[in-house]
């Protein structure tokens, strides 16, 4: 078996590795269709609850759609990280993953860019069933914005600590109680953004939440980039 | 024959139990060494320092020329490692999981290599089919075609026989036997020593955290094997013994 | 192990100092004229806050030092001072609700500091049960420090996400809002007592985060000796 027309580089590409993660978490999904499903019907059973637990009477929602918008999401997300990293874990594929010759953090990257996109693709679901439930459209650019940058951040450190979560004995319940305290400042400005552009206010008085968002994101994100070589080598 | 694996005074510490006290190892270009033991005596723990994915606490370790765990991203190339874990996505199929590892190691123009593979394991027919309706035969045949996609020196088997049938663990042998004759170096650990008996050419006596024993096939009687590794267990205990009397 | 001699010399010392600055407390700092005696759990109640941040600083700092130099005493350094700070913002919190009551007749408030501080208390409390859940004591104290960083990082912005709300906690330091209700211009008398205070506390906090180190390290000696005899 001569490979004649395979070249080995010394380290494969930071990108192609990347992209080769990003590729293979989303075909996985795309054929069993866990992931997505579990934390969309989450997403809906939550806004359910909500519908019960407080009176959503048409005055009072517009004030509490943005924090049980965010609420679902804080909450739904968790199921995708968990899923999303137990996979690796239970057949061993993170060790698959470590034994190429590829940058740790390339994995990292690769990980969070995919839960990323599920985490959007969850919103941009739930926000139009969400506008038919209560007869009001709250889609907008600038709420999909928010859901972007706040995902972002929610992901780039739910990433990190699900990756020491799922080595835990004590992995399912050990990811909220990880990342709730410390996602916090994402989750206030996302809030607060999210219920300003609800409420109609104009965008440069949100300007400071918007800033915020950006600066957690690149925050956290550094963080987990610098870190994520201890949490998974050994 | 140039020394392809050279492990000197290799200590490997969990907590504070010593799995592996100044284990000396070596392994020359071409051989298929036998790691035997009993469970617990290290051997997984070995294999997985060897992988790069473990690091020890002390030793000094050389493969094909590079250094672990300091050059172990150059190590990575040369390595292909079979665990007693899959290592395969369920959800994607034989392809698209051969896809993924070229990708990973960095090939390109790979459609061709992957189905040249997936033919060597006798998987060709079945490579649009998820992995998760694979038996476990085919998915080990999957995971060794795996292992070899970057045409590695050296094939790390942990018990790689575990949880397969005769017909299946039948055609695992034969394809080992088929890409160990290519010149790989290949260190495999496993229990089933009528099996290890035809496969391999060496068989090193892991205990107590040391290898205690080195013998070559040849020297070996024909199903001398098992005579042999309980001779040596049967030596340490006596050993283990005389020092507790005392 | 013997205790060293410089730690029996920190108890005594340590012991004094508690009892000469809770006397400052009670006898030296005047009443206040509006709140009264309670205003006195004040000084507790920042002394404790106070230290409770530097055990966070000390954890995320040797949670550093261990990533890079992986000696085991630097996760005992980080451990001691998690658990020492967890007993120190409960007392922040705890007084801080003592001090609400009377003053603004509700026993919490969600204002940035009192809820940064519970927000820290908690990740203190995760720190804890990540490392229960990880059996494999070196990948416990690894990810123990990746953790006590990012809890770190991540309280400081917390609370300047909530600082941009309105609050209600007094702004104690003179010249600042003085239509915040329940502030107070501090005598000098007051100054020097919250000053010893937190030296005091300081004091109190190394001398704990010291016997826990020891704790854990003759902790490590026993599980050490019970391999040795099991071969």
């Amino acid at each position: 078996m001569q490979p004649g027309s395979i070249r080995l580089n010394t380290k494969t590409s930071f990108t192609k590795a990347m992209f080769a993660v990003v590729w293979k978490d989303l075909i996985a999904e795309v054929r069993g269709k866990e992931l997505i499903s579990a934390m969309l019907v989450f997403a809906l059973l939550v806004i359910f609850i909500f519908n019960f637990a407080l009176e959503l009477d048409p005055k009072t929602r517009s004030a509490l759609t943005a924090g049980i918008l965010w609420v679902t999401i804080t909450f739904a997300g968790t199921l995708g990280l968990n899923r999303s990293m137990a996979v690796e874990k239970d057949r061993g594929c993170l060790d698959g993953l470590l034994l190429a010759p590829v940058d740790r953090t390339a994995i990292y990257f690769g990980k969070s860019l995919a839960n990323w996109i599920f985490m959007v693709i969850v919103a941009l679901i739930v926000l139009p069933i969400y506008s038919i439930l209560y007869n009001t459209n709250i889609i907008s650019p600038a709420l999909l914005l928010v859901i972007v940058l706040g995902s972002e951040g929610y992901v780039a450190i739910g990433t990190l600590l699900a990756s020491m979560a799922v080595q835990a004995r004590t992995r399912d319940i050990l990811l909220p109680i990880l990342l709730f305290p410390v996602i916090l400042p994402v989750l206030i400005a996302a809030v607060k953004a999210s219920a300003g552009i609800l409420n109609g206010f104009p965008l440069e008085d949100l300007q400071t939440w918007f800033n915020l968002l950006i600066v957690y994101d690149i925050i956290f994100t550094s963080v987990a980039f610098m870190v994520f070589d201890s949490v998974v080598e050994e | 024959m140039t020394v392809i694996i050279e492990v000197k005074n290799l200590v490997k510490r969990f907590g504070h139990k010593q799995v592996l006290r100044k284990l000396n190892f070596s392994v020359q270009q071409g051989e298929f060494v036998a790691l035997l033991g009993s469970n617990g005596a290290g051997k997984t723990t070995l294999l997985r320092i060897l992988s790069s994915l473990s690091k020890p606490n002390y030793g000094e370790i050389r493969i094909s020329g590079f250094f672990l765990p300091g050059q172990a991203a150059e190590v990575r190339k040369k390595l292909g490692v079979v665990s007693h874990l899959p290592l395969l996505y369920g959800d994607l199929s034989a392809e698209e999981n051969l896809r993924f590892y070229s990708r990973l190691y960095g090939l390109s123009n790979f459609q061709s290599h992957i189905e040249e593979i997936l033919s060597l394991v006798g998987l060709l027919k079945r490579k649009k089919d998820l992995v998760r309706t694979f038996s476990r035969g085919m998915q080990q045949r999957l995971a060794i075609g795996r292992a070899i996609l970057h045409d590695p020196e050296v094939l790390l088997l942990d018990e790689p026989h575990t949880g397969l049938d005769q017909e299946a663990a039948n055609m695992l042998d034969r394809l080992l036997q088929q890409i160990a004759s290519k010149g790989r170096t290949v260190v495999m650990t496993s229990h089933d020593f009528p099996r290890v008996a035809t496969l391999a050419t060496r068989f090193d006596v892991l205990a107590k955290g040391m290898i205690q024993s080195s013998k070559l096939a040849k020297d070996l009687p024909q199903h001398g094997l098992l005579a042999y590794y309980q001779s040596i267990v049967d030596e340490i205990d006596a050993t283990r013994e005389h020092k507790i009397e005392h | 192990m013997k205790k060293p001699v410089a730690l029996k010399v920190l108890d005594i010392v340590t012991i004094i100092a508690l009892l000469g600055a809770t006397a400052m407390v009670f006898f030296y700092a005047p009443i206040e004229r509006v709140m009264g005696a309670v205003q006195k759990v004040f000084y507790f109640h920042v002394a404790a806050g106070w230290v409770g941040m530097l055990s966070f600083l000390f954890a995320a700092v040797a949670g550093i030092i261990f990533l890079v130099k992986k000696k085991k005493i630097w996760d005992l350094v980080g451990v001691a001072a998690v658990e020492i700070g967890i007993i120190f913002i409960f007392i922040n919190i705890v007084t801080g609700s003592i001090w609400a009551r009377p003053i603004w007749n509700t026993w919490w408030t969600w204002d940035p500091r009192l809820t940064t501080a519970t927000i820290m208390e908690l990740v203190y409390i995760a720190y804890l049960m990540l490392r229960q859940g990880i059996d494999d004591p070196e990948r416990r104290a690894r990810f123990g420090a990746v953790y006590a960083i990012v809890g770190f990082l991540s309280v400081p912005l917390t609370f300047f996400s909530i600082r941009i709300f309105r609050t209600i906690h007094p702004v104690v330091i003179a010249g600042s809002d003085p239509t915040a209700v329940g502030t107070f211009d501090m005598t000098p008398a007051m100054f020097q007592t919250l000053m010893v205070g937190i030296v005091v506390f300081s004091i109190l906090f190394v001398d704990l985060v010291w016997h826990r180190i020891r704790l854990g390290q003759l902790a490590n000696q026993v599980e050490e000796m019970k391999f040795n005899l099991q071969d």
